[in-house]
């Protein structure tokens, strides 16, 4: 245990560790120092130079991301010349950035704009070095903007941490900015932890606000938004809620205020896809199939495998993920007992990801020609569509979920690490032991650890399974396979840290402590639900009894599996 | 043997050469004492600072004493392992013969890496350097720690410039006399590395290498002609070289323009892109004055206005010291006449 100190921060006694960042004793104690580069779970940079304070004592100005909390510090937070200095950094930072920011000239809500304004910060008394690097498309999930770039270098360090490495930064003085790496070896996997990193959109989401405008606008069009597991409990923290409150309820009448149709749910998916991947856990032991079976709702991590370990296909689940599972269904079972023609309906799925609109986008998941899922919104993106509609989110009513999004409690626990894998083991007991579980929370699979491992007794079986977050944790563990190929019967792998909640198409910021939140929100949700299990959602099963069982074994997989293939540098 | 060499670096008071004049002995001490399996000497030979050609002078007179700096320092931290830092340039023109005299250290089971650095102002401060052997980005750390604890691939690293390694030879040969090296620069009749007391003042040194004149008017950068203070002819008489030894004599015709255009440009095209003030700052301070002619007038308010933010917030001491020249150039020269 470190000591804790007593300091003042403009005259507030505030007790903290001793050691810790003054910027993030501040910003825990609501005291807000503006600041660009510092993120609390990465390596301090102090290269923005914009936290700036002074120490009272001895009356220097430095940077309070790298200052210490010591018995007794005093320091100021906005002095006139602190607050000069300050401004004159963040207007060398920001030449120009107004003007070339996407979200500003369109329109949307800028937390960066707004830090710019409240520092009264002039963006056009410099003019920057053009950068003319043009943008980069990480296939059609997140893209680069190197002329926005302001080498805060926290995408880069991100991009290692995932471990992948694929981001650096290149140039010298002025003409410094992000770029990717070249080596043929190192790829993206699209898991967009750059843009929920990045202070000004250089890295972002490939914005698909646009199309699902054009498609609510379009009267022919019947829309349907869906949304993942994660987004309820963290679309909040845009309108200064509380984190980890789930505004699902309020979420339905949201979208429905923006014009959507309809409001299903990713959830439903979910329990689609738990039911799906437990049969195929359950026939991959009993019939001696490939193991580890590893799941595969995560693009990232797919993407990751067919690049870097192709060898390792086979142990992929073919089951599809959950959006695309519901996408599908509900342009073909809801469709036709509608008597809807598939081809009106848009999917749009709100998403914490921004590798999910790569995955939106595969041919081979195509039904009958149609994509399950057309467009793919991020936290960030639909938060911007309902302040850009004057929707005050917290503000609502709480309405319910259309009927066909009806969901269980462990589809709702899917954006935790662990999640996806507890919601499996819950229905796999069944089809394995063909009884029901009486306790269904499996604690050993929960919290933050990017590597956990558990044995849990399913009949006469002792299943071993991994549950693993970042592809540098999944590389650890595949090392391990070599060394001990029957070290596991399942792993779960995601490419952000604590799962699709810590996504990287989360509210920025995003860190441990607030993924830590989220979580709970997402357990909150499942305690206090009867439905508990996938296999038991009654619309889920409608969807198999009445419709998915009577379909031939083809059109089964064609709405249910999917395939993999080695990939090549940006594919 | 080894605590008598430290007692003898104590005594002479040696400090380092690169421009710091950090002791030599703290150093030596931090790093002797500092935990790690692996240590390294790193003997940098970078010289990026304007106005400096002292190093390439005792690399090519001297090679080796800085050889057997280094294998005295390897030796009192015991080690085997050192690096060699070397600017691209130097390396042409002397690496063939400083490899050839590393053989007989090798002989005894010393290694020695050079490393050929691409010439640049920050790849000599000594945690861009680590950054730059390791193949990272080249820009200075954030210290703590300090190389002396964790330097060169996280491990405890004595870093020297190459006249303090050449100075340490000298101690262990019982030679050393507190004398310097000076690089002699600019308007001036006879240019070069002169070798005088480190006490000497500015105009004895001129005076000694036959460069002063008492008839005609000038002033002085010392130190390093990016980063040195300017100072004018009366103060030459009282103050000491400091930095990394020199002296660039500028004839009082030099216009203020001229001055400006030099170290900004400079500072633009070496700050290493790391901190915002450095990186944005020293590109707009040569916008101000980059496209003037003489007879234009300066902007002397926007200048002050940035050097004021790089002095007070850049993250090392390359952005911190532009202030420097030109301050001191505005105070001693110019009086102020903004």
């Amino acid at each position: 245990m470190k000591n804790n100190v007593k300091i003042y921060i403009d005259d507030k006694e505030i007790i903290c560790e001793e050691g810790q960042s003054i910027l993030r004793v501040a910003t825990d104690n609501g005291i807000d120092i503006p600041h660009f580069c510092y993120h609390e779970d990465l390596e301090i940079d102090a290269n923005c130079r914009v936290c700036l304070v002074k120490d009272e004592l001895t009356g220097q100005i430095n940077t309070s991301c790298t200052m210490k909390a010591k018995d007794g510090l005093k320091v100021s937070t906005n002095s006139p010349e602190i607050q000069i200095l300050r401004k004159k950094n963040m207007e060398l930072l920001f030449a120009g950035y107004k003007k070339k920011s996407p979200t500003i000239q369109k329109g949307y809500f800028s937390k960066t704009e707004k830090i710019l304004d409240d520092n009264k910060v002039d963006t056009d008394k410099y003019e920057k070095k053009e950068i003319n690097d043009p943008i980069h498309k990480m296939a059609t999930a997140a893209e680069l903007d190197p002329s926005l770039c302001i080498a805060c270098n926290k995408c880069v360090k991100v991009c290692k941490k995932i471990g992948v490495g694929f981001l650096k930064l290149e140039g010298k003085g002025a003409g410094t900015h992000v770029t990717f790496c070249k080596d043929p070896k190192i790829d993206c996997v699209y898991c967009g932890q750059c843009t929920v990193h990045c202070p000004v959109e250089a890295a972002r989401e490939q914005s698909h606000i646009e199309a699902v405008e054009k498609a609510l606008n379009n009267p022919d069009k019947i829309v349907i938004a869906q949304m993942a597991p994660s987004v309820r409990v963290s679309i909040g923290e845009e309108f200064n809620q509380e984190i980890g409150l789930d505004l699902t309820k309020k979420m339905n009448t949201a979208l429905k205020k923006l014009g959507f149709d309809y409001v299903f749910d990713v959830n439903m998916g979910a329990d689609i896809t738990t039911i799906v991947e437990a049969k195929e856990l359950a026939d991959r032991i009993q019939n001696k199939g490939v193991l580890p079976m590893f799941t595969s709702c995560c693009p990232g991590w797919v993407k990751f495998i067919e690049f870097y370990h192709p060898e390792l296909i086979p142990n992929l689940t073919t089951a599809r993920s959950p959006q695309i599972h519901s996408g599908g269904i509900f342009k073909t079972w809801w469709a036709e007992k509608n008597n809807i023609d598939p081809k009106k309906i848009v999917v749009v799925s709100l998403m914490p990801c921004t590798s999910k609109k790569y995955e939106s986008n595969h041919e081979k998941l195509l039904i009958d020609g149609m994509k399950p899922v057309d467009h793919v919104l991020t936290v960030r993106e639909a938060a911007k569509m309902l302040k850009k509609h004057n929707v005050d989110l917290p503000m609502l009513e709480e309405t319910e979920v259309d009927p066909v999004g009806q969901y269980s409690g462990a589809a709702a626990i899917y954006g935790a690490t662990g999640g996806v894998m507890e919601s499996a083991l819950r229905s796999a007991y069944y089809y394995v032991t063909g009884k029901e579980l009486d306790k269904v929370e499996f604690e050993s699979v929960r919290g933050m650890n990017g590597i956990k491992k558990a044995t849990i007794k399913i009949g006469d079986l002792d299943l071993k399974v991994g549950v693993i977050t970042t592809v540098k944790n999944a590389e650890i563990v595949i090392e391990e396979l070599k060394r001990n190929p029957d070290a596991y019967h399942y792993i779960e792998v995601m490419a952000c840290p604590g799962g699709c909640i810590g996504g990287g198409g989360q509210p920025i910021p995003s860190t441990n402590r607030i993924i830590a939140k989220r979580i709970k929100g997402l357990y909150n949700i499942d305690d206090t639900m009867q439905l508990r299990k996938a296999h038991l959602n009654p619309i889920v099963k409608e969807v198999f009894e009445t419709y998915l069982n009577k379909l031939s074994h083809e059109r089964q997989e064609q709405i249910l599996h999917t395939h993999y293939s080695q990939k090549r540098k940006f594919e | 043997m080894n605590e008598e060499l430290l007692e003898k670096i104590r005594l002479a008071q040696l400090i380092g050469r690169g421009g710091a004049e950090f002791p030599t002995v703290t150093k030596w001490e931090f790093v002797k004492k500092a935990q790690g399996k692996q240590k390294y000497v790193i003997c940098n030979a970078s010289e990026g600072e304007l106005g400096l050609f002292k190093d390439i002078f005792i690399l090519k007179n001297y090679p080796d004493k800085v050889l057997k700096g280094m294998k005295l320092a390897m030796d009192f931290i015991e080690t085997k392992e050192a690096y060699f830092n070397i600017n691209k340039n130097y390396y042409d023109e002397v690496g063939e013969k400083l490899k050839e005299l590393v053989k007989t250290y090798e002989q005894d089971g010393y290694n020695f890496t050079f490393y050929i650095e691409e010439p640049s102002y920050i790849g000599g401060e000594e945690t861009a350097l680590l950054n730059a052997i390791e193949k990272q980005r080249v820009e200075p750390r954030l210290k703590p720690p300090y190389p002396s604890d964790a330097g060169l691939f996280g491990c405890p690293t004595l870093i020297h410039n190459v006249e303090t390694l050449y100075n340490v030879a000298l101690v262990s040969e019982d030679k050393f006399e507190d004398k310097r090296f000076y690089c002699i620069s600019g308007d001036l009749k006879n240019p070069g590395v002169y070798q005088y007391l480190a006490s000497d003042s500015i105009k004895e040194i001129l005076q000694k290498s036959n460069n002063w004149d008492d008839e005609s008017n000038f002033f002085a950068q010392i130190g390093g002609s990016a980063s040195g203070p300017v100072l004018n002819k009366k103060q030459m008489s009282s103050e000491k070289v400091g930095g990394a030894g020199s002296i660039e004599v500028y004839s009082e015709k030099t216009s203020a323009l001229t001055l400006l255009k030099k170290w900004l440009e400079f500072y633009s095209k070496e700050s290493c892109g790391k901190c915002t003030p450095c990186r944005e700052g020293t590109y707009q301070l040569y916008k101000l004055v980059g496209n003037l002619k003489e007879g234009d007038k300066i902007p002397w308010h926007e200048i002050s206005e940035l050097t004021e933010d790089l002095k007070i917030t850049s993250f090392c001491a390359l952005g911190r010291s532009i202030y420097t020249p030109i301050n001191s150039y505005l105070e001693n020269i110019l009086n102020n006449e903004k």
